[in-house]
């Protein structure tokens, strides 16, 4: 049962703006390039776990698009976890016994959404009467909680948007491709403060895509060359903390997700070589530096201070320009994430490489809440 | 023939009107492991999974600690702005989310650790489809 479980396709659409095209077709063409690079036709995949947060029946309309094959195909809803907890779903099915080969697909269609939020049914309108339940309010309220405990500052948290922005200059896959130095964070409309519109992510339509393999199989059809071993693979929802979930706890999920995979795949903090993780507004980029025990507590600060996590330093951190510059189309993100460590693993991320990377983390959290933790690793 | 609106409806499960009709907040405690909810509905205790006969009703203290809060400066459309969107504890719990008012709009005004009170009110003249009017709770610096 131990047997190793990998990832030989993984791919993304270049994420933005794409109103003209349907929820299935941007699946089908980041499952199709996912398919391709695994060498293996829609004919070999035994079952899809998909996922989508605005679309229903996701899995069933991409292969509509790329081949009604009969198969199994369970569609998930689990925020912005939905595409980790599909690679989640088919680790375990394959480490069950039942599968050797499964595609996963996590598509959102999210241009003219508006700023995202819990509208809390009811009889009137609560915005603005029990606060505010934009997400930006939200975030915004535990970038606050974190910088009463560490006196981070403002500023702080717009020098991860200036060093996200940077990383996306060098990735043409992400939606905003330009330097943003800090005053023009700062002077950016303010959103929610601390929050200014350059510390939020955008919402944009995009998809991307999986296949995962018993190690079986991959030998079988020749495919180590491209393969990323799974080496943790780990969720956890909001354990019971005392403000949770008046106060959503993004921090408590993403820790004990973290422990469980560092735990599985037998490695510490400093094997990491570099982190995509789930910056979906600036401020929380420097909580998930201590969730993920990047570094100690309250030292997230200066990890960002002295550059630790900018690409040349010590762990590079969403090299890809993160959430912040791809944009972030919730159920996409997590396999999109997966992609980007897949690229610096096998040595093809061009001018924003890590070199030598050999481990890599993602992260994703959704309110509600659930966190997923991946390690991966080059075959 | 239109009937004429009932008298003010609490905005919140966590608010409730006394036989006088004066607002109050309301909540439950787990006698068992101490937690504590802005509820009265709960059937179980989510930290420790007690069921409904360690679950007690308590009135909560109307005064408490701003725990965190941001300044919502662009809202949903329609909502008006800006307003301070604030998380805080009420001394003995629960916690409660609400709208901070009465307090200036610069970020050291709403620090957390300020201290606050809870004061009803009507709900921002928001009616529902019948015309019903409700109260809401908000936050004010205790000093105000």
């Amino acid at each position: 049962m131990s047997e190793d479980i990998y990832i030989v396709g993984i791919n993304m659409i270049d994420f933005g703006r794409y109103q003209h095209r349907t929820p299935a077709q941007l699946g089908a063409q980041a499952a199709l390039a996912a398919l391709d690079e695994a060498d293996i036709t829609i004919g070999d995949v035994q079952a899809v776990f998909s996922g989508s947060n605005y679309t229903t029946m996701i899995g069933q309309r991409v292969l509509q698009q790329i081949g009604q094959t009969g198969v199994q195909i369970i569609n998930l809803v689990n925020a912005c976890s939905t595409g980790a907890s599909a690679v989640r779903m088919a680790y375990t099915a394959i480490k069950a016994g039942e599968f050797d080969t499964l595609l996963c697909v996590g598509v959102e269609q999210m241009t003219g959404l508006g700023m995202l939020g819990g509208a809390t049914p009811g009889s009137i309108p609560t915005e603005g009467i029990l606060g505010s339940a934009t997400m930006p309010a939200v975030f915004g309220e535990s970038g606050v909680e974190y910088m009463a405990r560490t006196g981070a500052t403002q500023g702080d948290f717009a020098q991860v948007a200036v060093k996200n922005h940077h990383h996306a200059t060098m990735n043409p896959k992400a939606f905003l491709r330009k330097e943003t130095p800090l005053d023009m964070v700062l002077e950016a409309e303010t959103i929610a403060w601390p929050l200014t519109k350059l510390m939020c992510s955008v919402n944009v339509d995009g998809a991307a895509a999986a296949v995962v393999m018993s190690g079986e199989k991959v030998r079988q059809r020749g495919l180590m060359d491209r393969a990323i071993r799974i080496r943790g693979s780990a969720m956890a929802s909001a354990p019971w903390q005392e403000r949770d979930p008046i106060m959503h706890d993004v921090n408590g999920p993403t820790r004990l997700a973290a422990q469980k995979a560092y735990a599985m795949a037998e490695v510490e903090p400093t094997d990491i070589d570099l982190v995509e993780l789930h910056d979906c507004f600036a401020s929380v980029e420097l909580q998930h530096y201590e969730n993920l025990a990047l570094c100690g507590e309250g030292e997230g600060v200066a990890l960002i201070r002295d550059g630790s996590t900018e690409l040349g330093g010590r762990i590079p951190v969403n090299v890809s320009g993160g959430l912040l510059s791809k944009g972030h189309p919730i159920a996409a993100t997590g396999i999109a994430n997966m992609y980007e460590i897949a690229l610096h693993l096998r040595g093809q991320a061009g001018e924003r490489q890590v070199e030598g990377a050999r481990i890599g983390m993602t992260h994703v959290v959704g309110l509600g809440t659930s966190a997923a933790v991946h390690i991966l690793e080059k075959a | 023939m239109s009937t004429a609106p009932d008298s003010p409806r609490p905005a919140f499960a966590f608010i409730a009107f006394d036989a006088a009709g004066q607002p109050h907040l309301k909540a439950q405690r787990c006698t068992s492991c101490g937690a504590t909810y802005a509820d009265s509905e709960r059937i179980a205790c989510g930290r420790c999974g007690g069921r409904a006969n360690v679950l007690e009703a308590f009135t909560p203290a109307r005064e408490g600690t701003l725990h965190s809060a941001v300044i919502v400066r662009r809202g949903f459309p329609g909502i008006e702005v800006p307003f301070v969107s604030a998380v805080v504890d009420l001394d003995g719990g629960p916690t409660l989310k609400g709208t901070l008012r009465n307090v200036g709009l610069d970020p050291a005004d709403i620090a957390p650790g300020l201290r606050v009170q809870v004061r009803f009110d009507d709900a921002l003249g928001r009616r529902d489809k019948e015309g019903n009017a409700y109260v809401a709770h908000y936050f004010e610096p205790l000093s105000a």
